[in-house]
């Protein structure tokens, strides 16, 4: 099979003498630093940690769903373990996945400037996302939450005895810190552009955290406030949402999905922003549609706002604003559309190869597209009634979050790892992880489809008999996509050390990014670069590389 | 693009990075080409920021709206005792110390140390008198048991004192509970971005007695300002939201 990979020479090559990596040593070098890419390799540890407490607690579901008397924990256990599951994958791991790994390290590189505009307010926000980490596994040692994710209320507020307050507080402090990299993205695509880099040459990349970033400043604080008046709601009854005081249930979900239906984009758009790079690179084409592409990451973010009671149909709200929310649900799948169709448009007629990330960009292709379907029968009014608090929703979402995200943050840490460290991981196994990973995922969640659509309802312990085949496939799936989620844990960290060296820019590709030394300098550029060609140009990297003396010191 | 000018080697680093190539003032960070760009980044990411306390504050703003259309009598009971008089003046209170930082931010740009300082300790003291005025007011609501929780009595609305006011049911003077939260919340929230305010202040006056912003280093004073302002405005709504609802019975 061809490849497009091309390394220096493994006799005499070597990491350049001088790299964020090295410039200083220490903890506190780390623990201080304002280095975005440091900052970033932060943030990826962090992360990293709890997707393994989130993938452990996934597992235990999928252990007690098993057999379909509630056998292996208490029910009420059960409730703590998947409200448990989901703050921690949604806001500990989704959330900051990719922006605040790899976004965090490009972004400024692809812009062309030295850091984020706001380095200081940069680790604040990883501190904060500590702090919101601590607060929630506090929660979790103390007792546990059984709210559900979604912390509904009167549930959350008068009927649990549980950790709220804690568990919120958390999610409060984790909202700020991604206000924060919204906030420092923003003025640094809008002010830190460097010469030349006009706003449709950016990367596809740089668009969509952009419209990323729109969403966190505008949607987090509302669910900031939020939590607030929930925790306020807990500790003094203050009847806000307290019906017997003429306080209203339905204005928390309003507030609440105001924030965590725009935030399903938070959690969707840098992974589409990670694939188009990847297709591009791997077929060595411009995107197709550049423009539509940019485009329909704003549509997404705006039409974003305004699709939130889509969550609420079966909660009693006006009949005639259910038809606007599942006439405007149903628009969202237009840009969403035109950004598969516009990655099929290149990898028409491509030079493709099948690169580790490229082989994650068609699972999350074929992943995203299903979620993305399945999430128009949600949309739709009868439909929804059926199917949701089902299975079937869950599925939708895992296909899309999971399926989509997780393999848009794997395709990006596989792609972006040699710039990161310096060294190519190991191309074999990564393949092999890749594709153990999409098959496991498929069986783990296709048979939940089936489950809610004959009517298993999520969150609950046991179900009746039978179920019993379809949970057996589901939970099988799921031992095969944990030894797919294991297999990179275990090969990155031990390319760190024995990795080939990789160069400056292995894929060949065009980004600024790739144009200067693995890993970058702690000031990225020697010069501030002058961008004089569109993005994705591979006639100008061809004629580039002609004429450039490679000098890895 | 030239290659050279990105294609990056040691020996090119020793050469132009490390010794800064033009002079430039001890203020501007190492990340930014200019004081410009510093200067329009710092103020763009302020404005970012207030864009998110305006979604912050939003949030309470819509439950106001939806339970001021619900409960409406609720609410203008509630409303017609607050003090309207310690209200007022704290609003002008609150304008004018908006004044005093606008006029910081202009003694910074004209770089009178003395005059910024001045007009600093202004804001401050005019920040703390508003917060004065809204203790006294708030301990006015503790005596009449008007906060909200298990010490609430629906007395004052049920039987009032006052002869032009009108009573009210039992099970809509209970919603003035939500009324009085609301006035809590919105308040306590305001409050505390001045609390937030004058400790800041307090650290601007520190540094600009050793000169800082006098220098052509404006941009902390001004975003500053921007908040203060912030701050102000949201008052500017919450005053007429929470004092004088139908006030002119």
């Amino acid at each position: 099979m061809s490849t497009i990979v091309s390394l220096p020479d493994q006799a005499t090559a070597k990491l350049p003498a001088k790299s964020y990596l090295n410039q200083e040593y220490g903890l506190m070098s780390w623990l201080l630093t304002g280095d975005h890419k440091r900052i970033a390799i932060l943030y990826m540890i962090s992360i990293s940690f709890f997707f393994v407490i989130g993938g452990v607690l996934a597992g235990l579901i999928r252990l007690e769903l098993l057999t379909p008397p509630s056998d292996l924990m208490a029910t009420d256990t059960y409730n703590k373990v998947f409200s448990m599951h989901g703050i921690i994958m949604v806001f500990l791991f989704l959330v900051p996945s990719v922006p605040a790994t790899i976004g965090n390290f490009l972004i400024p590189l692809m812009v062309g400037a030295r850091d984020l505009a706001f380095p200081k307010i940069n680790l604040l926000s990883w501190y904060l996302y500590v702090g919101g980490g601590i607060f929630v596994l506090s929660a979790m040692v103390l007792g546990g939450v059984d709210t559900g994710w979604t912390f509904t209320t009167p549930l959350s507020t008068h009927y649990l005895n549980t950790h709220v307050v804690t568990a919120a507080m958390g999610i409060f402090l984790a909202g700020f810190s991604s206000i924060f990299t919204g906030l420092n993205f923003i003025v640094t695509v809008h002010r830190m552009r460097c010469p030349g880099m006009t706003w449709f040459r950016l990367p596809l990349f740089v668009w969509g955290h952009y419209a990323t970033s729109i969403i966190m400043i505008l949607g987090t604080p509302v669910l900031a406030i939020t939590l607030v008046l929930v925790a306020l709601e807990r500790t003094m009854s203050i009847g806000v949402f307290d019906p017997t005081k003429g306080g209203d249930p339905l204005l928390f979900q309003h507030l609440f999905w105001f924030y965590s239906h725009p935030a399903v984009y938070i959690m969707i758009l840098p992974g589409m922003a990670v694939i188009s790079e990847v297709i591009s690179t791997f077929s060595r084409k411009r995107v197709f549609g550049y423009t539509a592409v940019a485009f329909s990451s704003v549509a997404i973010a705006v039409f974003g706002f305004l699709v939130w009671e889509h969550h609420m149909f079966i909660m009693g709200v006006s009949q005639y604003s259910a038809l606007v929310f599942s006439l405007m649900t149903m628009l969202v799948a237009v840009p969403s559309a035109i950004k598969i169709f516009n990655w099929s448009m290149t990898l028409y007629k491509g030079s493709i190869t099948f690169e580790t990330p490229m082989l994650y960009a068609f699972g999350f292709i074929g992943l995203f597209t299903i979620g993305g379907l399945t999430g128009i029968f949600l949309a739709t009014l009868g439909m929804d009634i059926h199917l949701t608090e089902t299975y079937f929703i869950v599925a939708h979402f895992h296909f899309v979050m999971v399926g989509g995200m997780l393999m848009a943050y794997l395709a990006g840490v596989h792609f972006w790892w040699p710039k990161m460290t310096g060294r190519m991981y190991p191309e074999a196994i990564s393949k092999t992880a890749a594709v153990i990973t999409f098959i496991g995922f498929i069986v783990t969640f296709f048979p939940q489809f089936l489950l809610g659509y004959l009517g298993m309802p999520r969150r609950y312990a046991a179900y009746p008999a039978d179920f019993q085949v379809l949970n057996v496939f589901s939970t099988a799936g799921a031992s095969i996509l944990g030894i797919g989620y294991m297999l990179p844990m275990l090969y990155l960290p031990w390319s760190l050390i024995y990795g080939q060296i990789a160069g400056n820019n292995p894929w060949q590709a065009t980004g600024l990014e790739w144009q200067i030394q693995s890993p970058p300098l702690t000031e990225n550029f020697v010069e501030i670069p002058i961008m004089d060609h569109e993005a994705y140009d591979y006639e100008w990297l061809a004629n580039k590389t002609q004429h450039e003396v490679q000098t890895v010191g | 693009m030239d290659s050279q000018s990105i294609a990056t080697t040691p020996e090119e680093l020793d050469r132009s990075v490390l010794p800064h190539a033009h002079e430039h003032p001890a203020f501007l960070r190492h990340h930014f080409e200019d004081v410009g760009q510093q200067r329009e980044a710092a103020s763009f990411g302020m404005w970012v920021f207030l864009l998110t306390e305006v979604m912050f504050f939003g949030g309470l703003f819509c439950a106001y709206l939806i339970f001021r259309n619900w409960y409406h009598p609720a609410f203008v009971a509630g409303s017609n005792t607050l003090d309207i008089a310690l209200g007022t003046t704290n609003t002008a209170v609150l304008i004018c110390s908006s004044f005093t930082m606008a006029m910081a931010v202009y003694s910074a740009e004209i770089r009178r140390r003395g005059q910024l300082i001045l007009f600093l300790v202004l804001t401050i003291l005019l920040g703390s008198v508003f917060l004065g005025i809204k203790a006294v007011e708030y301990h006015q609501k503790y005596v009449e048991h008007h906060i909200p929780g298990p010490s609430f009595s629906i007395q004052d609305f049920v039987h009032p004192t006052n002869p032009k006011a009108i009573p009210l049911a039992p099970d809509m003077a209970e919603k003035t509970q939500l009324y009085f939260f609301l006035y809590f919340a919105m308040t306590g929230m305001h409050a505390l971005h001045m609390i937030i305010g004058i400790a800041l202040l307090f650290i601007m006056v520190a540094r600009a007695s050793k000169g800082a912003y006098t220098e052509g280093h404006v941009i902390p004073v001004e975003n500053f300002g921007l908040y203060w302002h912030f701050v102000d405005i949201v008052w500017i709504f919450l005053f007429p939201l929470l004092y004088l609802i139908s006030r002119y019975r």
